[in-house]
């Protein structure tokens, strides 16, 4: 592993220490403390996914993989099932993408090609800014500002199209909803696809943008049809790196997602999320079925986190180096 | 050959979308930012600072334990996940190689996008069940979660120090943990301070494992193995209430909490851009 | 960087240097919160001792008081024979149960334009919250309110998400008076709601009623009261259109206490008799049967004490009532069974 450091003052015979010996000499004690300290990480991650696995037992085994696919949450008969919370997370996330893509590439296009370098890096810092702004103020304003904003403006928007809505806008809005959170999560993940695109698009080499442009090609052409398809697997991975952020937000969403364990196809309809229901629900679950199938959900989450964190080292390791950074 | 015109447009256009993008991407910070101001910044008065919350209904309580409360856990975990993360960092940039570096950092990734919730959800089963809710259960949640961020910011910033450095270092007769100690550490000190910073900034603003761990409390916290109360959970529960007093409190609460986060940020870019052997962000 | 260090040195040293007061923990059912933020914090006035309650949901309160992670809990519900089963199986011992006070759950609403007190059938509330009545302008609810304005418009239901003794309270009185309830949904602390949308919390609840137009929920009395709501009149079981007060919450209490069984589980919503508010009930404090250290029984006990002395005197100033008379002489008794 290692290489023991020579030194004026102890030569030692190669290969011929132990490990145990090697432990406890001096110089190695760092090296010790350094290998215990990684694999506490280890230990740490092995725990918790232990933990979750046990204290989820209960409702695995009533319920099997069931769980994943019914709708019904209801503590009184004890029936419990992960779809309505599966689903508002993927809706939420969706449409948080939705949003943000368009939004977010927009601005990193302008900011990688239009936007003179030091206004550039300058609007850069403040949208990174953006990204560290907490869950829980994001969700302040989301529900004391835009959750009543919303309440106005949508129902007048609906009012335009009269009594055919578009099918997933049909049905009254009360404010909180699974709109409401898509729009907050989207404010959440923009910050990361405009900052990784961007460092995506300046990385493409000058050189075909300017091949393009010899070839009569207009600015925006150029870049649509050129540079953007160039650098599309770190756009790709940015919009990965989002969906991981938006998979576990908590607390935005559940101060605007309205707490409600059921699927409706509308998205005006109030939702829950795993992670909502979690926040929402955990410390005053009576009963242990209850208690664990709340926990399940938590490794159903954690689950989704792993399959995600995967797919997005599979895209990094097929684009080489050029995939998202961090 | 001449552009046509409809050629012309959609250039013009589009270009400008993508400025009115960006446009509406850095007004949101503004936006937040002055909002949370106006709210929150005339609320700001001595009660808020030094007071302890009153009871229901009633105004002119502060949140004063909330502001300790924070700080304690804040302390508690960057004191466990920043050294952790550290060494391991070390580990990983100057001791490990192969197979085992590899699954330690994949672990770690893996650890990173864990949702804080979960978190919470592991040290309650784990620890709270056992012990009640404490401060230091808070704390040691929020070090799970600053862990794998020192450990990737460690490594980074550990392995852009020149190899020319350890090895006129070791050719000087040094130790392998004296190099590290004495000179490739200092060398990115710059870096590996931001990299706290910026993960200090991340964490304090978490929520979600609070509310398992921590719990609450509407007076002093007294020692470790107490609950107590913390800013991001006292703004949660009092702007989902009805109290006007409470909103203006939660609004106060978040401006202490966002100006704190915001500059403790931009202090460790700073950091980071002034020095000279770095690349930025 | 130094003194910065000192700084925070110095700051841990204030924050360990509280200790010396007994601090209990506990948490549980927002229904009584108002009262219980007072008394608290009267109590650490008075006698310098720290109570910390946290207002989560009564559910809170039965789940953490049964796994050990608070000194007392709060509920709005008398447990369930399977929860105090999982109770003496977890701890070993039994949990004693002591009412505090006697609150109301009240259909609170926001209609603009509608300043009115309503009032409310059986029929019509579990109507609403079944989904089968969905605008205020329906026949079950203009036929109740003759003379009033109700507007054809839908009516938004608001309800709790977590385990909570408000939904209890809410629940176990519909279960009594439709069948469909009862059969459809059921009691619990957190039931499978056909309609409308969660909350957190009483304060929660009252929040989302004051910001949504055209809502309607259930909120204990004193948090309608303090924020100014508008609650309607409930049809209690002699037929009379009943207003949640003092003296009505009182009278549901009446018949329940002359035959008060030993461990004070009783529900009493639906109560009969006149002057009666049929959405009533008592709410309790969960205290384990044995507590082990002595300075923090000391606490408890000498708590309940002055709860049911100096405590009841301070309920009505916050439109909770007090407990009737038979019940505080049988508490004072059952605090001795703490040991």
């Amino acid at each position: 592993m290692a290489s023991s450091a020579t030194t004026v003052q102890e030569i030692r015979p190669p290969g011929r220490i132990s490990f145990v010996g090697r432990v406890l000499s001096g110089d190695n004690l760092a090296q010790t403390v350094a290998f215990i300290c990684a694999t506490l990480i280890l230990v740490v991650t092995a725990a918790l996914v232990f933990e979750l696995w046990i204290h989820s037992a209960i409702s695995r085994e009533k319920f099997g993989f069931h769980f994943l696919f019914t709708s019904t949450w209801d503590p009184v008969a004890g029936n419990f099932g992960a779809l309505p919370f599966v689903y508002g997370t993927v809706m939420t996330s969706a449409l948080a993408l939705l949003i943000a893509v368009p939004f977010g590439v927009g601005a990193a296009i302008f900011l990688a090609e239009l936007a003179p370098p030091k206004l550039s890096d300058g609007m850069t810092f403040l949208i990174e800014l953006l990204a560290a702004v907490p869950s829980v103020i994001i969700g302040l304003i989301g529900f004391l500002v835009l959750v009543p904003m919303l309440s106005v403006v949508v129902p007048a928007i609906k009012d335009l199209f009269g009594d055919h809505p578009p099918f997933f806008f049909s049905g009254p809005f009360y404010g909180v909803s699974i709109f409401s959170a898509g729009v907050v999560l989207s404010v959440m993940v923009a910050p990361f696809i405009i900052s990784v695109s961007r460092e995506v698009l300046l990385a493409v080499p000058k050189d075909l943008r300017e091949a393009a442009l010899a070839l009569g090609a207009t600015r925006w052409e150029t870049t649509w049809q050129v540079v953007v398809p160039d650098a599309r697997r770190g756009i790709m991975g940015s919009i990965f790196l989002a969906l991981a952020r938006a998979l576990g937000e908590t607390m935005a969403v559940t101060m605007v997602i309205g707490n409600t364990p059921k699927i409706s196809a509308s998205l005006l309809a109030p939702g829950n999320s795993m992670a909502s229901v979690i926040a929402s629900q955990f410390t005053e679950a009576v009963g242990n079925l209850y208690l664990s199938s709340l926990i399940e959900v938590g490794l159903v989450l954690f689950a989704l986190t792993i399959v995600l964190n995967g797919a997005a080292r599979l895209l990094i390791l097929a684009t080489g180096d050029k995939g998202a950074s961090r | 050959m001449k552009l046509s015109l409809r050629r012309k447009a959609i250039n013009a256009v589009m270009l400008a979308l993508t400025g009115v993008c960006t446009a509406l991407a850095v007004g949101l910070l503004f936006f937040i930012l002055g909002y949370l101001f106006v709210q929150g910044g005339f609320s700001l008065n001595w009660n808020f600072f030094t007071k302890l919350p009153v009871p229901v209904g009633e105004t002119g309580g502060g949140m004063a334990n909330a502001l300790v409360g924070s700080a304690k856990v804040l302390l508690l975990a960057t004191c466990l996940g920043v050294p952790i993360g550290f060494l391991a960092g070390v580990y990983l940039a100057e001791y490990a190689g192969g197979a085992y570096a590899s699954v330690i950092r994949f672990i770690t990734d893996l650890l990173n996008g864990v949702p804080s919730i979960v978190i919470g959800i592991f040290v309650y089963t784990l620890l709270v069940v056992r012990t009640g809710f404490t401060t230091y259960a808070g704390g040691i949640a929020l070090a799970i979660m600053m862990i794998p961020i020192s450990l990737r910011s460690t490594e980074e910033f550990l392995r852009s120090v020149p190899t020319a450095l350890r090895e006129g270092a070791m050719a000087l007769g040094a130790t392998k943990s004296r190099t590290i100690a004495t000179v490739v550490v200092p060398a990115a000190i710059r870096g590996l301070i931001s990299g706290m910073m910026l993960n200090l900034a991340r964490v304090a603003g978490e929520t979600a494992p609070l509310l398992f761990t921590a719990f609450g409390n509407q007076f002093w916290s007294p020692g470790w193995a107490q609950p107590t109360a913390t800013l991001p959970a006292m703004i949660y529960a009092y702007a989902v209430s009805p109290y006007p007093d409470w909103h203006r409190q939660a609004w106060a609460a978040g401006f202490v909490l966002l100006t704190l986060v915001l500059l403790v940020n931009i202090t460790a870019r700073s950091i980071v851009a002034s020095g000279s052997s770095h690349k930025s962000r | 960087m130094k003194r910065f260090t000192t700084a925070l040195v110095a700051l841990t040293m204030v924050a360990l240097g509280a200790i010396g007061q007994t601090l209990i923990n506990g948490g549980g059912a927002t229904f009584p919160y108002p009262m219980y933020s007072k008394w608290f914090n009267d109590y650490k006035a008075k006698k310098g001792v720290q109570i910390n309650y946290q207002s989560k949901g009564s559910g809170f309160g039965v789940q953490q008081i049964t796994a050990g992670t608070v000194d007392f809990g709060a509920s709005d519900y008398a447990l369930t024979d399977e929860q105090l089963k999982e109770f003496r199986d977890k701890r070993g011992m039994d949990v004693l149960e002591f009412p505090t006070v006697l609150g109301a759950a009240v259909p609170a609403y926001n209609i603009p334009g509608v300043t009115a007190t309503l009032n409310f059938t059986p029929e019509a509330l579990a109507g609403i919250y079944l989904g089968r009545i969905t605008k205020w302008n329906d026949p079950e609810l203009v036929k109740a309110n003759a003379g009033v304005n109700l507007p054809n418009k839908d009516i938004v239901v608001v309800h709790r998400a977590e385990g909570s003794g408000t939904t209890f309270i809410w629940v176990d009185y519909l279960c009594k008076v439709n069948k469909e309830w009862e059969t459809k949904v059921g009691r619990g602390g957190s039931v499978n709601w056909p309609v409308g949308l969660s909350s957190q919390g009483n304060e929660g609840v009252a929040g989302q009623i004051l910001q949504t137009p055209n809502s309607l929920g259930y909120v204990e009395l004193t948090y309608a009261i303090q924020n100014k709501m508008r609650y309607g009149n409930v049809k209690n079981a002699a037929g009379e259109f009943v207003q949640a007060s003092l003296a009505s919450v009182t009278a549901a209490a009446a018949v329940a206490a002359k035959n008060m069984p030993e461990d004070f589980r009783v529900s009493i919503t639906n109560a009969p008799g006149k002057g009666v508010y049929p959405i009533s009930s008592f709410t309790w404090l969960l205290v384990p049967e044995k507590i082990s250290d002595p300075a923090k029984k000391k606490v408890i006990t000498d708590f309940l004490t002055w709860m049911l002395k100096d405590g009841q005197t301070m309920t009505e100033a916050l439109s909770f009532a007090q407990l009737p008379k038979e019940v505080v002489a049988k508490e004072v008794k059952a605090i001795a069974k703490i040991k």
